[in-house]
């Protein structure tokens, strides 16, 4: 959570509820028992003006709670004990100079009378500060409500961008429209494609897993598209065993890790390369495996690129299988150079 | 207007397509190279020196950015600058950066209007450049301020996009099958050698296999100067900088006897106080 640093109106909005308080109070006390009005009203804006300027001034010197900006615990009750007390005596003496008399001469001929009028002042000071206490912890539950709302339609955003990407999307409606012109049925073909993809990809979310097959159906179409862009640059090899089609994954668990070995593999890699998707079962386990022969791990910025994406991964796997299924990057074998990807699901 | 024009593209298609494009709007343009990734462009613009590059960004090997750098840097003094239009299909960061520096741009699909009005811009400044009774400014000087500026947008330059790294103390090199620890402040230069970095010390040389983009990041500007986009130098550990005949910036160094050269790009940096 934020420290939210409250603003000068903050304050002196405070000292006009006081005031509006201050002022039922001088009208309750005219009502029950009569006497000059003016008075009672000088009185009571003077002894309540007063408590607030201590109790806010106090809250600045020793406020500890960066969230609510008010000191907690047995600090709290010291101050705001210091505060009544303090500001009633300031209050009292400001109303005394206003009449010219002394209500402190109270407390010796009638300590019954001074006492109902500083229990009185400390109930209006409880509920005050009661009030703005509740009213604040409502304002920051509902802006710390607003906050995680952000959030997690940020984290839904962005997971919707990495999937479609901006810039391969734009780059695959640049060669749509080269191929509109000159290669009609490629570019049906091409526009066909990119609709089964986008149509995956917008849905994915929707469903929680489906067949092996699908999954590669979906890989393969966004290969087809990536390939009319590289051309010669892009190789691809997937092979999926017959008993293995029907098997249900998470929809498009596969799709950031073709996406980075595309971005980070093979994209930068002036020779292109190959990919190669498989998936094989192993005793228990089964083993999907996305491999480039592109420029392989680097500690560079590539790594930050991949990261959200793996974690992606990584995050949704947990959530479906618990801790019985990994994702695994390393330099991929074979002395073609590259990354191996390695998804173990159980069987 | 008869002029020469490099495109530097590495999708086939959209290369082709530019080119159909800008053969109606254009006519007498000539394509003199058609090139698919960064390396390529900067060997055929040096050799070629056309006077319009059309540079896409993200091209593998090397960036449209990195290839306009390398190629602002070893143009030839005295041969007129080409102008340089980059191209991107999606990149909200380097439309700001483009903006910023008053570059021309296309985006990705390229509309023929849009290209006309680049091909418009253009052509006036070539013309501007062949009437004699204009200015003679340096060849590079207006071009240079826009690659400054580009190069200084972290995600244009290939930079990662993350917050500020923490700055390195001690580099570790790999020597056989120890590594060694070089403090920072031991560091005379750092200079790239493909995907490695040499770190050239008073009495050493380590190699770390690391891209000097990527490096970059990590080591303190006011410290670290680059003076080459191949080179970056321990600001104190330069005795002098001297032009030579040709014009040439060099750096003569303490605690190492090699001279090093400054670019055009970064010739800017040394002044007298």
């Amino acid at each position: 959570m934020t420290h939210v640093e409250p603003d000068r109106w903050h304050y002196l909005r405070h000292a006009a509820v006081v005031a509006c308080f201050s002022a039922v109070v001088a009208l309750g006390l005219v009502i029950a028992k009569g006497g000059d009005w003016l008075l009672q009203f000088i009185y009571a804006e003077a002894i309540g003006l007063s408590i607030w300027a201590c109790t806010d001034f106090g809250r600045l010197l020793f406020k500890t709670d960066p969230e609510s900006n008010w000191p907690t615990g047995w600090r709290m009750i010291v101050m705001q004990v210091s505060a009544v007390i303090v500001g009633y005596a300031i209050g009292t003496s400001i109303g005394d100079l206003y009449c010219g008399c002394s209500t402190f001469e109270l407390w010796q001929r009638s300590p019954r009378t001074f006492a109902g009028y500083f229990v009185l002042c400390v109930a209006v000071t409880v509920a005050i500060c009661f009030f703005f206490l509740t009213r604040g912890r409502d304002q920051r539950r509902l802006r710390q409500i607003a906050t995680a709302q952000r959030d997690a339609s940020e984290a839904q955003l962005k997971l919707l961008e990495s999937q479609l990407e901006p810039h391969m999307l734009f780059n695959t409606l640049a060669n749509l429209r080269v191929l509109i012109g000159i290669d009609p049925p490629r570019a049906q073909a091409m526009l066909d494609q990119l609709i089964a993809f986008l149509r995956a990809t917008l849905s994915g979310s929707q469903q929680p897993f489906h067949a092996l097959s699908a999954e590669f159906a979906r890989l393969s179409d966004y290969l087809q598209l990536m390939q009319v862009r590289m051309g010669d640059r892009l190789q691809t090899q997937l092979a999926l065993p017959r008993e293995l089609a029907d098997l249900p994954v998470p929809p498009l668990v596969l799709q950031p890790l073709v996406e980075n070995a595309i971005k980070h593999g093979l994209e930068p890699h002036v020779g292109g390369g190959r990919i190669e998707i498989s998936a094989e079962r192993t005793g228990e386990r089964i083993v999907l495996r996305v491999r480039d022969t592109g420029a392989g791990l680097s500690a560079g910025a590539a790594a930050a690129g991949t990261r959200f994406g793996l974690d992606q991964v990584r995050r949704r796997l947990a959530t479906i299988y618990g801790a019985a299924a990994t994702l695994d990057l390393r330099p991929a074998g074979g002395g073609e150079g590259g990354t191996d990807a390695i998804v173990t699901l159980p069987a | 207007m008869h002029a020469t024009a490099l495109i530097a593209e590495d999708e086939a298609l959209l290369a082709a397509e530019m080119r159909a494009q800008l053969a109606r709007i254009w006519p007498e343009l000539e394509i003199v190279a058609q090139v698919g990734h960064g390396a390529a462009a900067v060997e055929a613009a040096l050799r070629l020196r056309p006077q319009l590059l059309f540079l896409d960004i993200r091209m593998p090997g090397m960036t449209g950015l990195e290839a306009a750098q390398a190629i602002a840097e070893d143009w030839p003094d005295g041969v007129t600058a080409p102008l340089i239009v980059f191209a991107t299909a999606y990149d909200q960061y380097a439309v700001e950066a483009f903006n910023h520096a008053a570059v021309d741009y296309l985006l990705k699909p390229i509309d023929a209007r849009r290209l006309a009005q680049t091909c418009q811009r253009a052509r006036a400044a070539l013309a501007a450049q062949r009437d004699p009774n204009a200015a003679v400014a340096a060849p590079w000087d207006a071009a240079l301020g826009q690659l400054r500026s580009l190069l200084a947008t972290p995600t244009l330059s290939g930079r990662s996009g993350v917050d500020a790294p923490e700055r390195l103390q001690v580099i570790q090199a790999g020597v056989g099958n120890a590594i060694h620890l070089i403090p920072i402040d031991d560091v005379v230069y750092f200079e790239a050698a493909d995907k490695y970095v040499r770190v050239i010390t008073a009495d050493r040389e380590h190699l770390i296999r690391i891209a000097l983009r990527d490096l970059l990041p990590q080591l303190d500007p006011q410290r670290f100067w680059q003076i080459h986009r191949g080179t970056v130098v321990r600001a104190d550990a330069i005795a002098v900088a001297q032009r030579d005949e040709a014009g040439k910036l060099a750096l003569t160094l303490r605690g190492r006897p090699e001279r090093l050269v400054v670019s055009r790009l970064y010739a800017h940096r040394f002044k007298a106080m």
